[in-house]
């Protein structure tokens, strides 16, 4: 009895360590070259002599020509995350409010489109979108970003919203309009209160779409001032005197908030946006 | 009066005669809220599309793309992608979703770390591997030759290698998500079925075969068909590790589209996107079978 217990346990430590090597080797990659004195991070070394903080002193002070800006970029990316979040939670609230409660005529067919949209891959449409930017006059502009990943965001956003959405008893409505309640008096003292988990899971599902986006962001913006340090850590590469343990050390700092985010928001995450999935 | 007067106590119902005639403040409202996104498809979904189609309407784009050695690469590269990637990782998922379910207080820590390359953005992660592969100074080729005295190969510099590793970094980036969905997937089975196959003596296996199996069947077929049409879009995974290199050998679809718009050829952009539709289309087509009732 006792041996199977011990043989049991060493098969799941049989699959649990590689899976945490595999999982954290290029995140620890990532971490070493941060900690590595410029000589030292090109050495193949598993951990450097003398471990050292300089490598974010210099980013934080912007005392490189490829950081100069890394301050206003982090703002960037910071603002067109949010943004984001933020329009795309109202825009697919109110879609998912109108075709799951109010049974809006063409509520089924918007669903349709959003679900069509939805499966077409991003980078198909990267390409028109960069174009239809440009025609619009809005390249270059923060906001041409924006408004691309509230597109690309939005249609899974409706429909988990709309499967949340559905579940919640008919009774209530019913009940709202018989007390004389108007459609906006629903929405705002019955709906949004019931569906405050799911919310919270697709407004932190389109903040880290954008925050981690790096197609788009670099098709559609430009100049030094207005990209996100994802494009920034992008531009690094162009050259070939980069230097690389700086170059780490901002990815180290740019793949921190979304990680913190993702902890904070773990428990409406995981259950919001898997649901949908698994109903199916 | 009577047969006007009868909608009206039935103001909410949509198919109503008077629901046509006048407008409910529930019908009103809902066309207002779902405005907003009627707006965002029309002008940033339809007319993309619309425009992309345009430019991908000249035949000779066509004749262009045929002839070009990099977009018949390409194709073969992305059905290789298809086709090894995905099921590598779908299957490596399914193993991994038994793993997590077991009740241990470190799998439950290791869980969260797991999740982690799917948290973060793709840029350093991507750009870390491609700093360990540096065939000079890189970690891997330190520790080979450390361990062997022999240098280590030039990772990136092998098309095939390179691929490789490029799919490689797909299953990382993308692994711990559909883990995630086929742990909810297992969690939806009821424990009594297992409980009752242990008193009938039922091997891991048989309760696999014939319990796990049979319930998972449709979400596994499901998320394989929903990450192939994700994974014709994976434009990081390639494009930041070989960025297409070397000699244009790497390329996907997803990246294929950035090489012609680089080279200032939009039309031929667009048509390596058209061409792939008659591919894409079936899986989308099923996918809208199952998921829109």
């Amino acid at each position: 009895m006792n041996l199977r217990k011990v043989t049991t346990e060493a098969k799941l430590m049989l699959i649990g360590i590689p899976v945490l090597i595999w999982t954290m080797l290029p995140i620890y990659h990532l971490v070493l070259f941060a900690i590595s004195p410029k000589d030292q991070a090109m050495g193949g070394q598993l951990w450097p002599d003398h471990p050292t903080l300089h490598n974010f002193e210099v980013v934080f002070r912007q005392q490189h020509h490829y950081l100069n800006f890394f301050w206003l970029q982090m703002w960037n990316s910071l603002v067109i995350a949010v943004a984001t979040g933020l329009i795309t939670l109202m825009i697919a609230t109110g879609a998912a409010f109108a075709i799951s409660r109010l049974k809006v005529r063409g509520g089924r067919l918007a669903m349709n489109l959003a679900l069509l949209t939805y499966f077409i891959p991003a980078a198909f449409l990267a390409v028109p979108m960069y174009k239809t930017m440009g025609v619009y006059g809005i390249l270059n502009n923060q906001w041409s970003l924006i408004l691309a990943m509230v597109t690309i965001a939005t249609p899974y956003s409706i429909w988990v919203l709309k499967q949340a959405s559905d579940k919640l008893p008919y009774e209530l409505d019913e009940a709202a309009k018989i007390d004389g309640a108007s459609p906006l008096q629903l929405f705002r003292l019955v709906y949004l209160p019931l569906m405050t988990p799911s919310l919270v899971a697709v407004g932190t599902y389109a903040l880290l779409l954008a925050w981690n986006e790096y197609l788009y962001a670099f098709l559609l913006l430009s100049s030094e001032r207005d990209i996100t340090l994802g494009v920034a850590l992008g531009n690094f590469l162009a050259a070939d005197d980069s230097p690389w343990e700086l170059l780490m050390t901002t990815g180290l700092l740019y793949a921190l908030p979304p990680a913190a985010i993702y902890y904070t928001f773990k428990r409406y995450m995981v259950g919001g946006l898997t649901a949908g999935a698994v109903k199916s | 009066m009577a047969t006007l007067a009868l909608p009206d106590e039935r103001p909410a119902d949509p198919t109503g005669p008077a629901a046509r005639t006048s407008m409910s403040p529930w019908q009103r409202w809902g066309l207002i809220l779902l405005a907003p996104y009627a707006i965002v498809f029309v002008v940033f979904v339809m007319y993309p599309v619309g425009y992309g189609l345009w430019l991908a309407r000249h035949p000779a784009s066509y004749e262009k793309l045929i002839e070009d050695p990099v977009f018949l690469r390409a194709v073969f590269n992305t059905l290789a992608f298809l086709i090894i990637a995905i099921n590598v990782k779908m299957i490596v998922a399914l193993v991994l979703s038994g793993f997590f379910v077991v009740a241990r207080p470190w799998i439950k820590w290791l869980s969260l770390l797991f999740i982690l390359p799917w948290a973060v953005p793709s840029i350093p992660t991507i750009l870390s591997i491609r700093f360990m592969l540096n065939p000079e100074w890189g970690l891997i080729n330190s520790l080979i030759f450390r361990l062997t005295g022999a240098d280590g190969p030039n990772w990136l510099n092998d098309p095939y290698i390179a691929l490789g590793i490029a799919m490689l970094v797909h299953i990382w980036k993308s692994l711990p998500f559909w883990t995630l969905i086929l742990i909810a997937g297992r969690l939806a089975i009821p424990a009594e079925h297992y409980e009752a196959a242990s008193v009938d003596g039922a091997t891991g296996w048989q309760k696999f075969r014939f319990i796990t199996w049979p319930a998972m069947r449709t979400l596994y077929l499901t998320c394989t068909i929903l990450s192939m049409i994700f994974t014709m879009g994976d434009f990081n995974s390639v494009y930041l590790l070989t960025g297409g290199g070397p000699a244009d050998l790497t390329h996907v679809l997803a990246t294929l589209g950035i090489r012609y718009l680089r080279l200032d050829e939009v039309d031929m952009s667009m048509a390596a996107i058209v061409i792939a539709l008659p591919a894409v289309l079936p899986l989308v087509y099923f996918m809208m079978k199952r998921l829109s009732k």
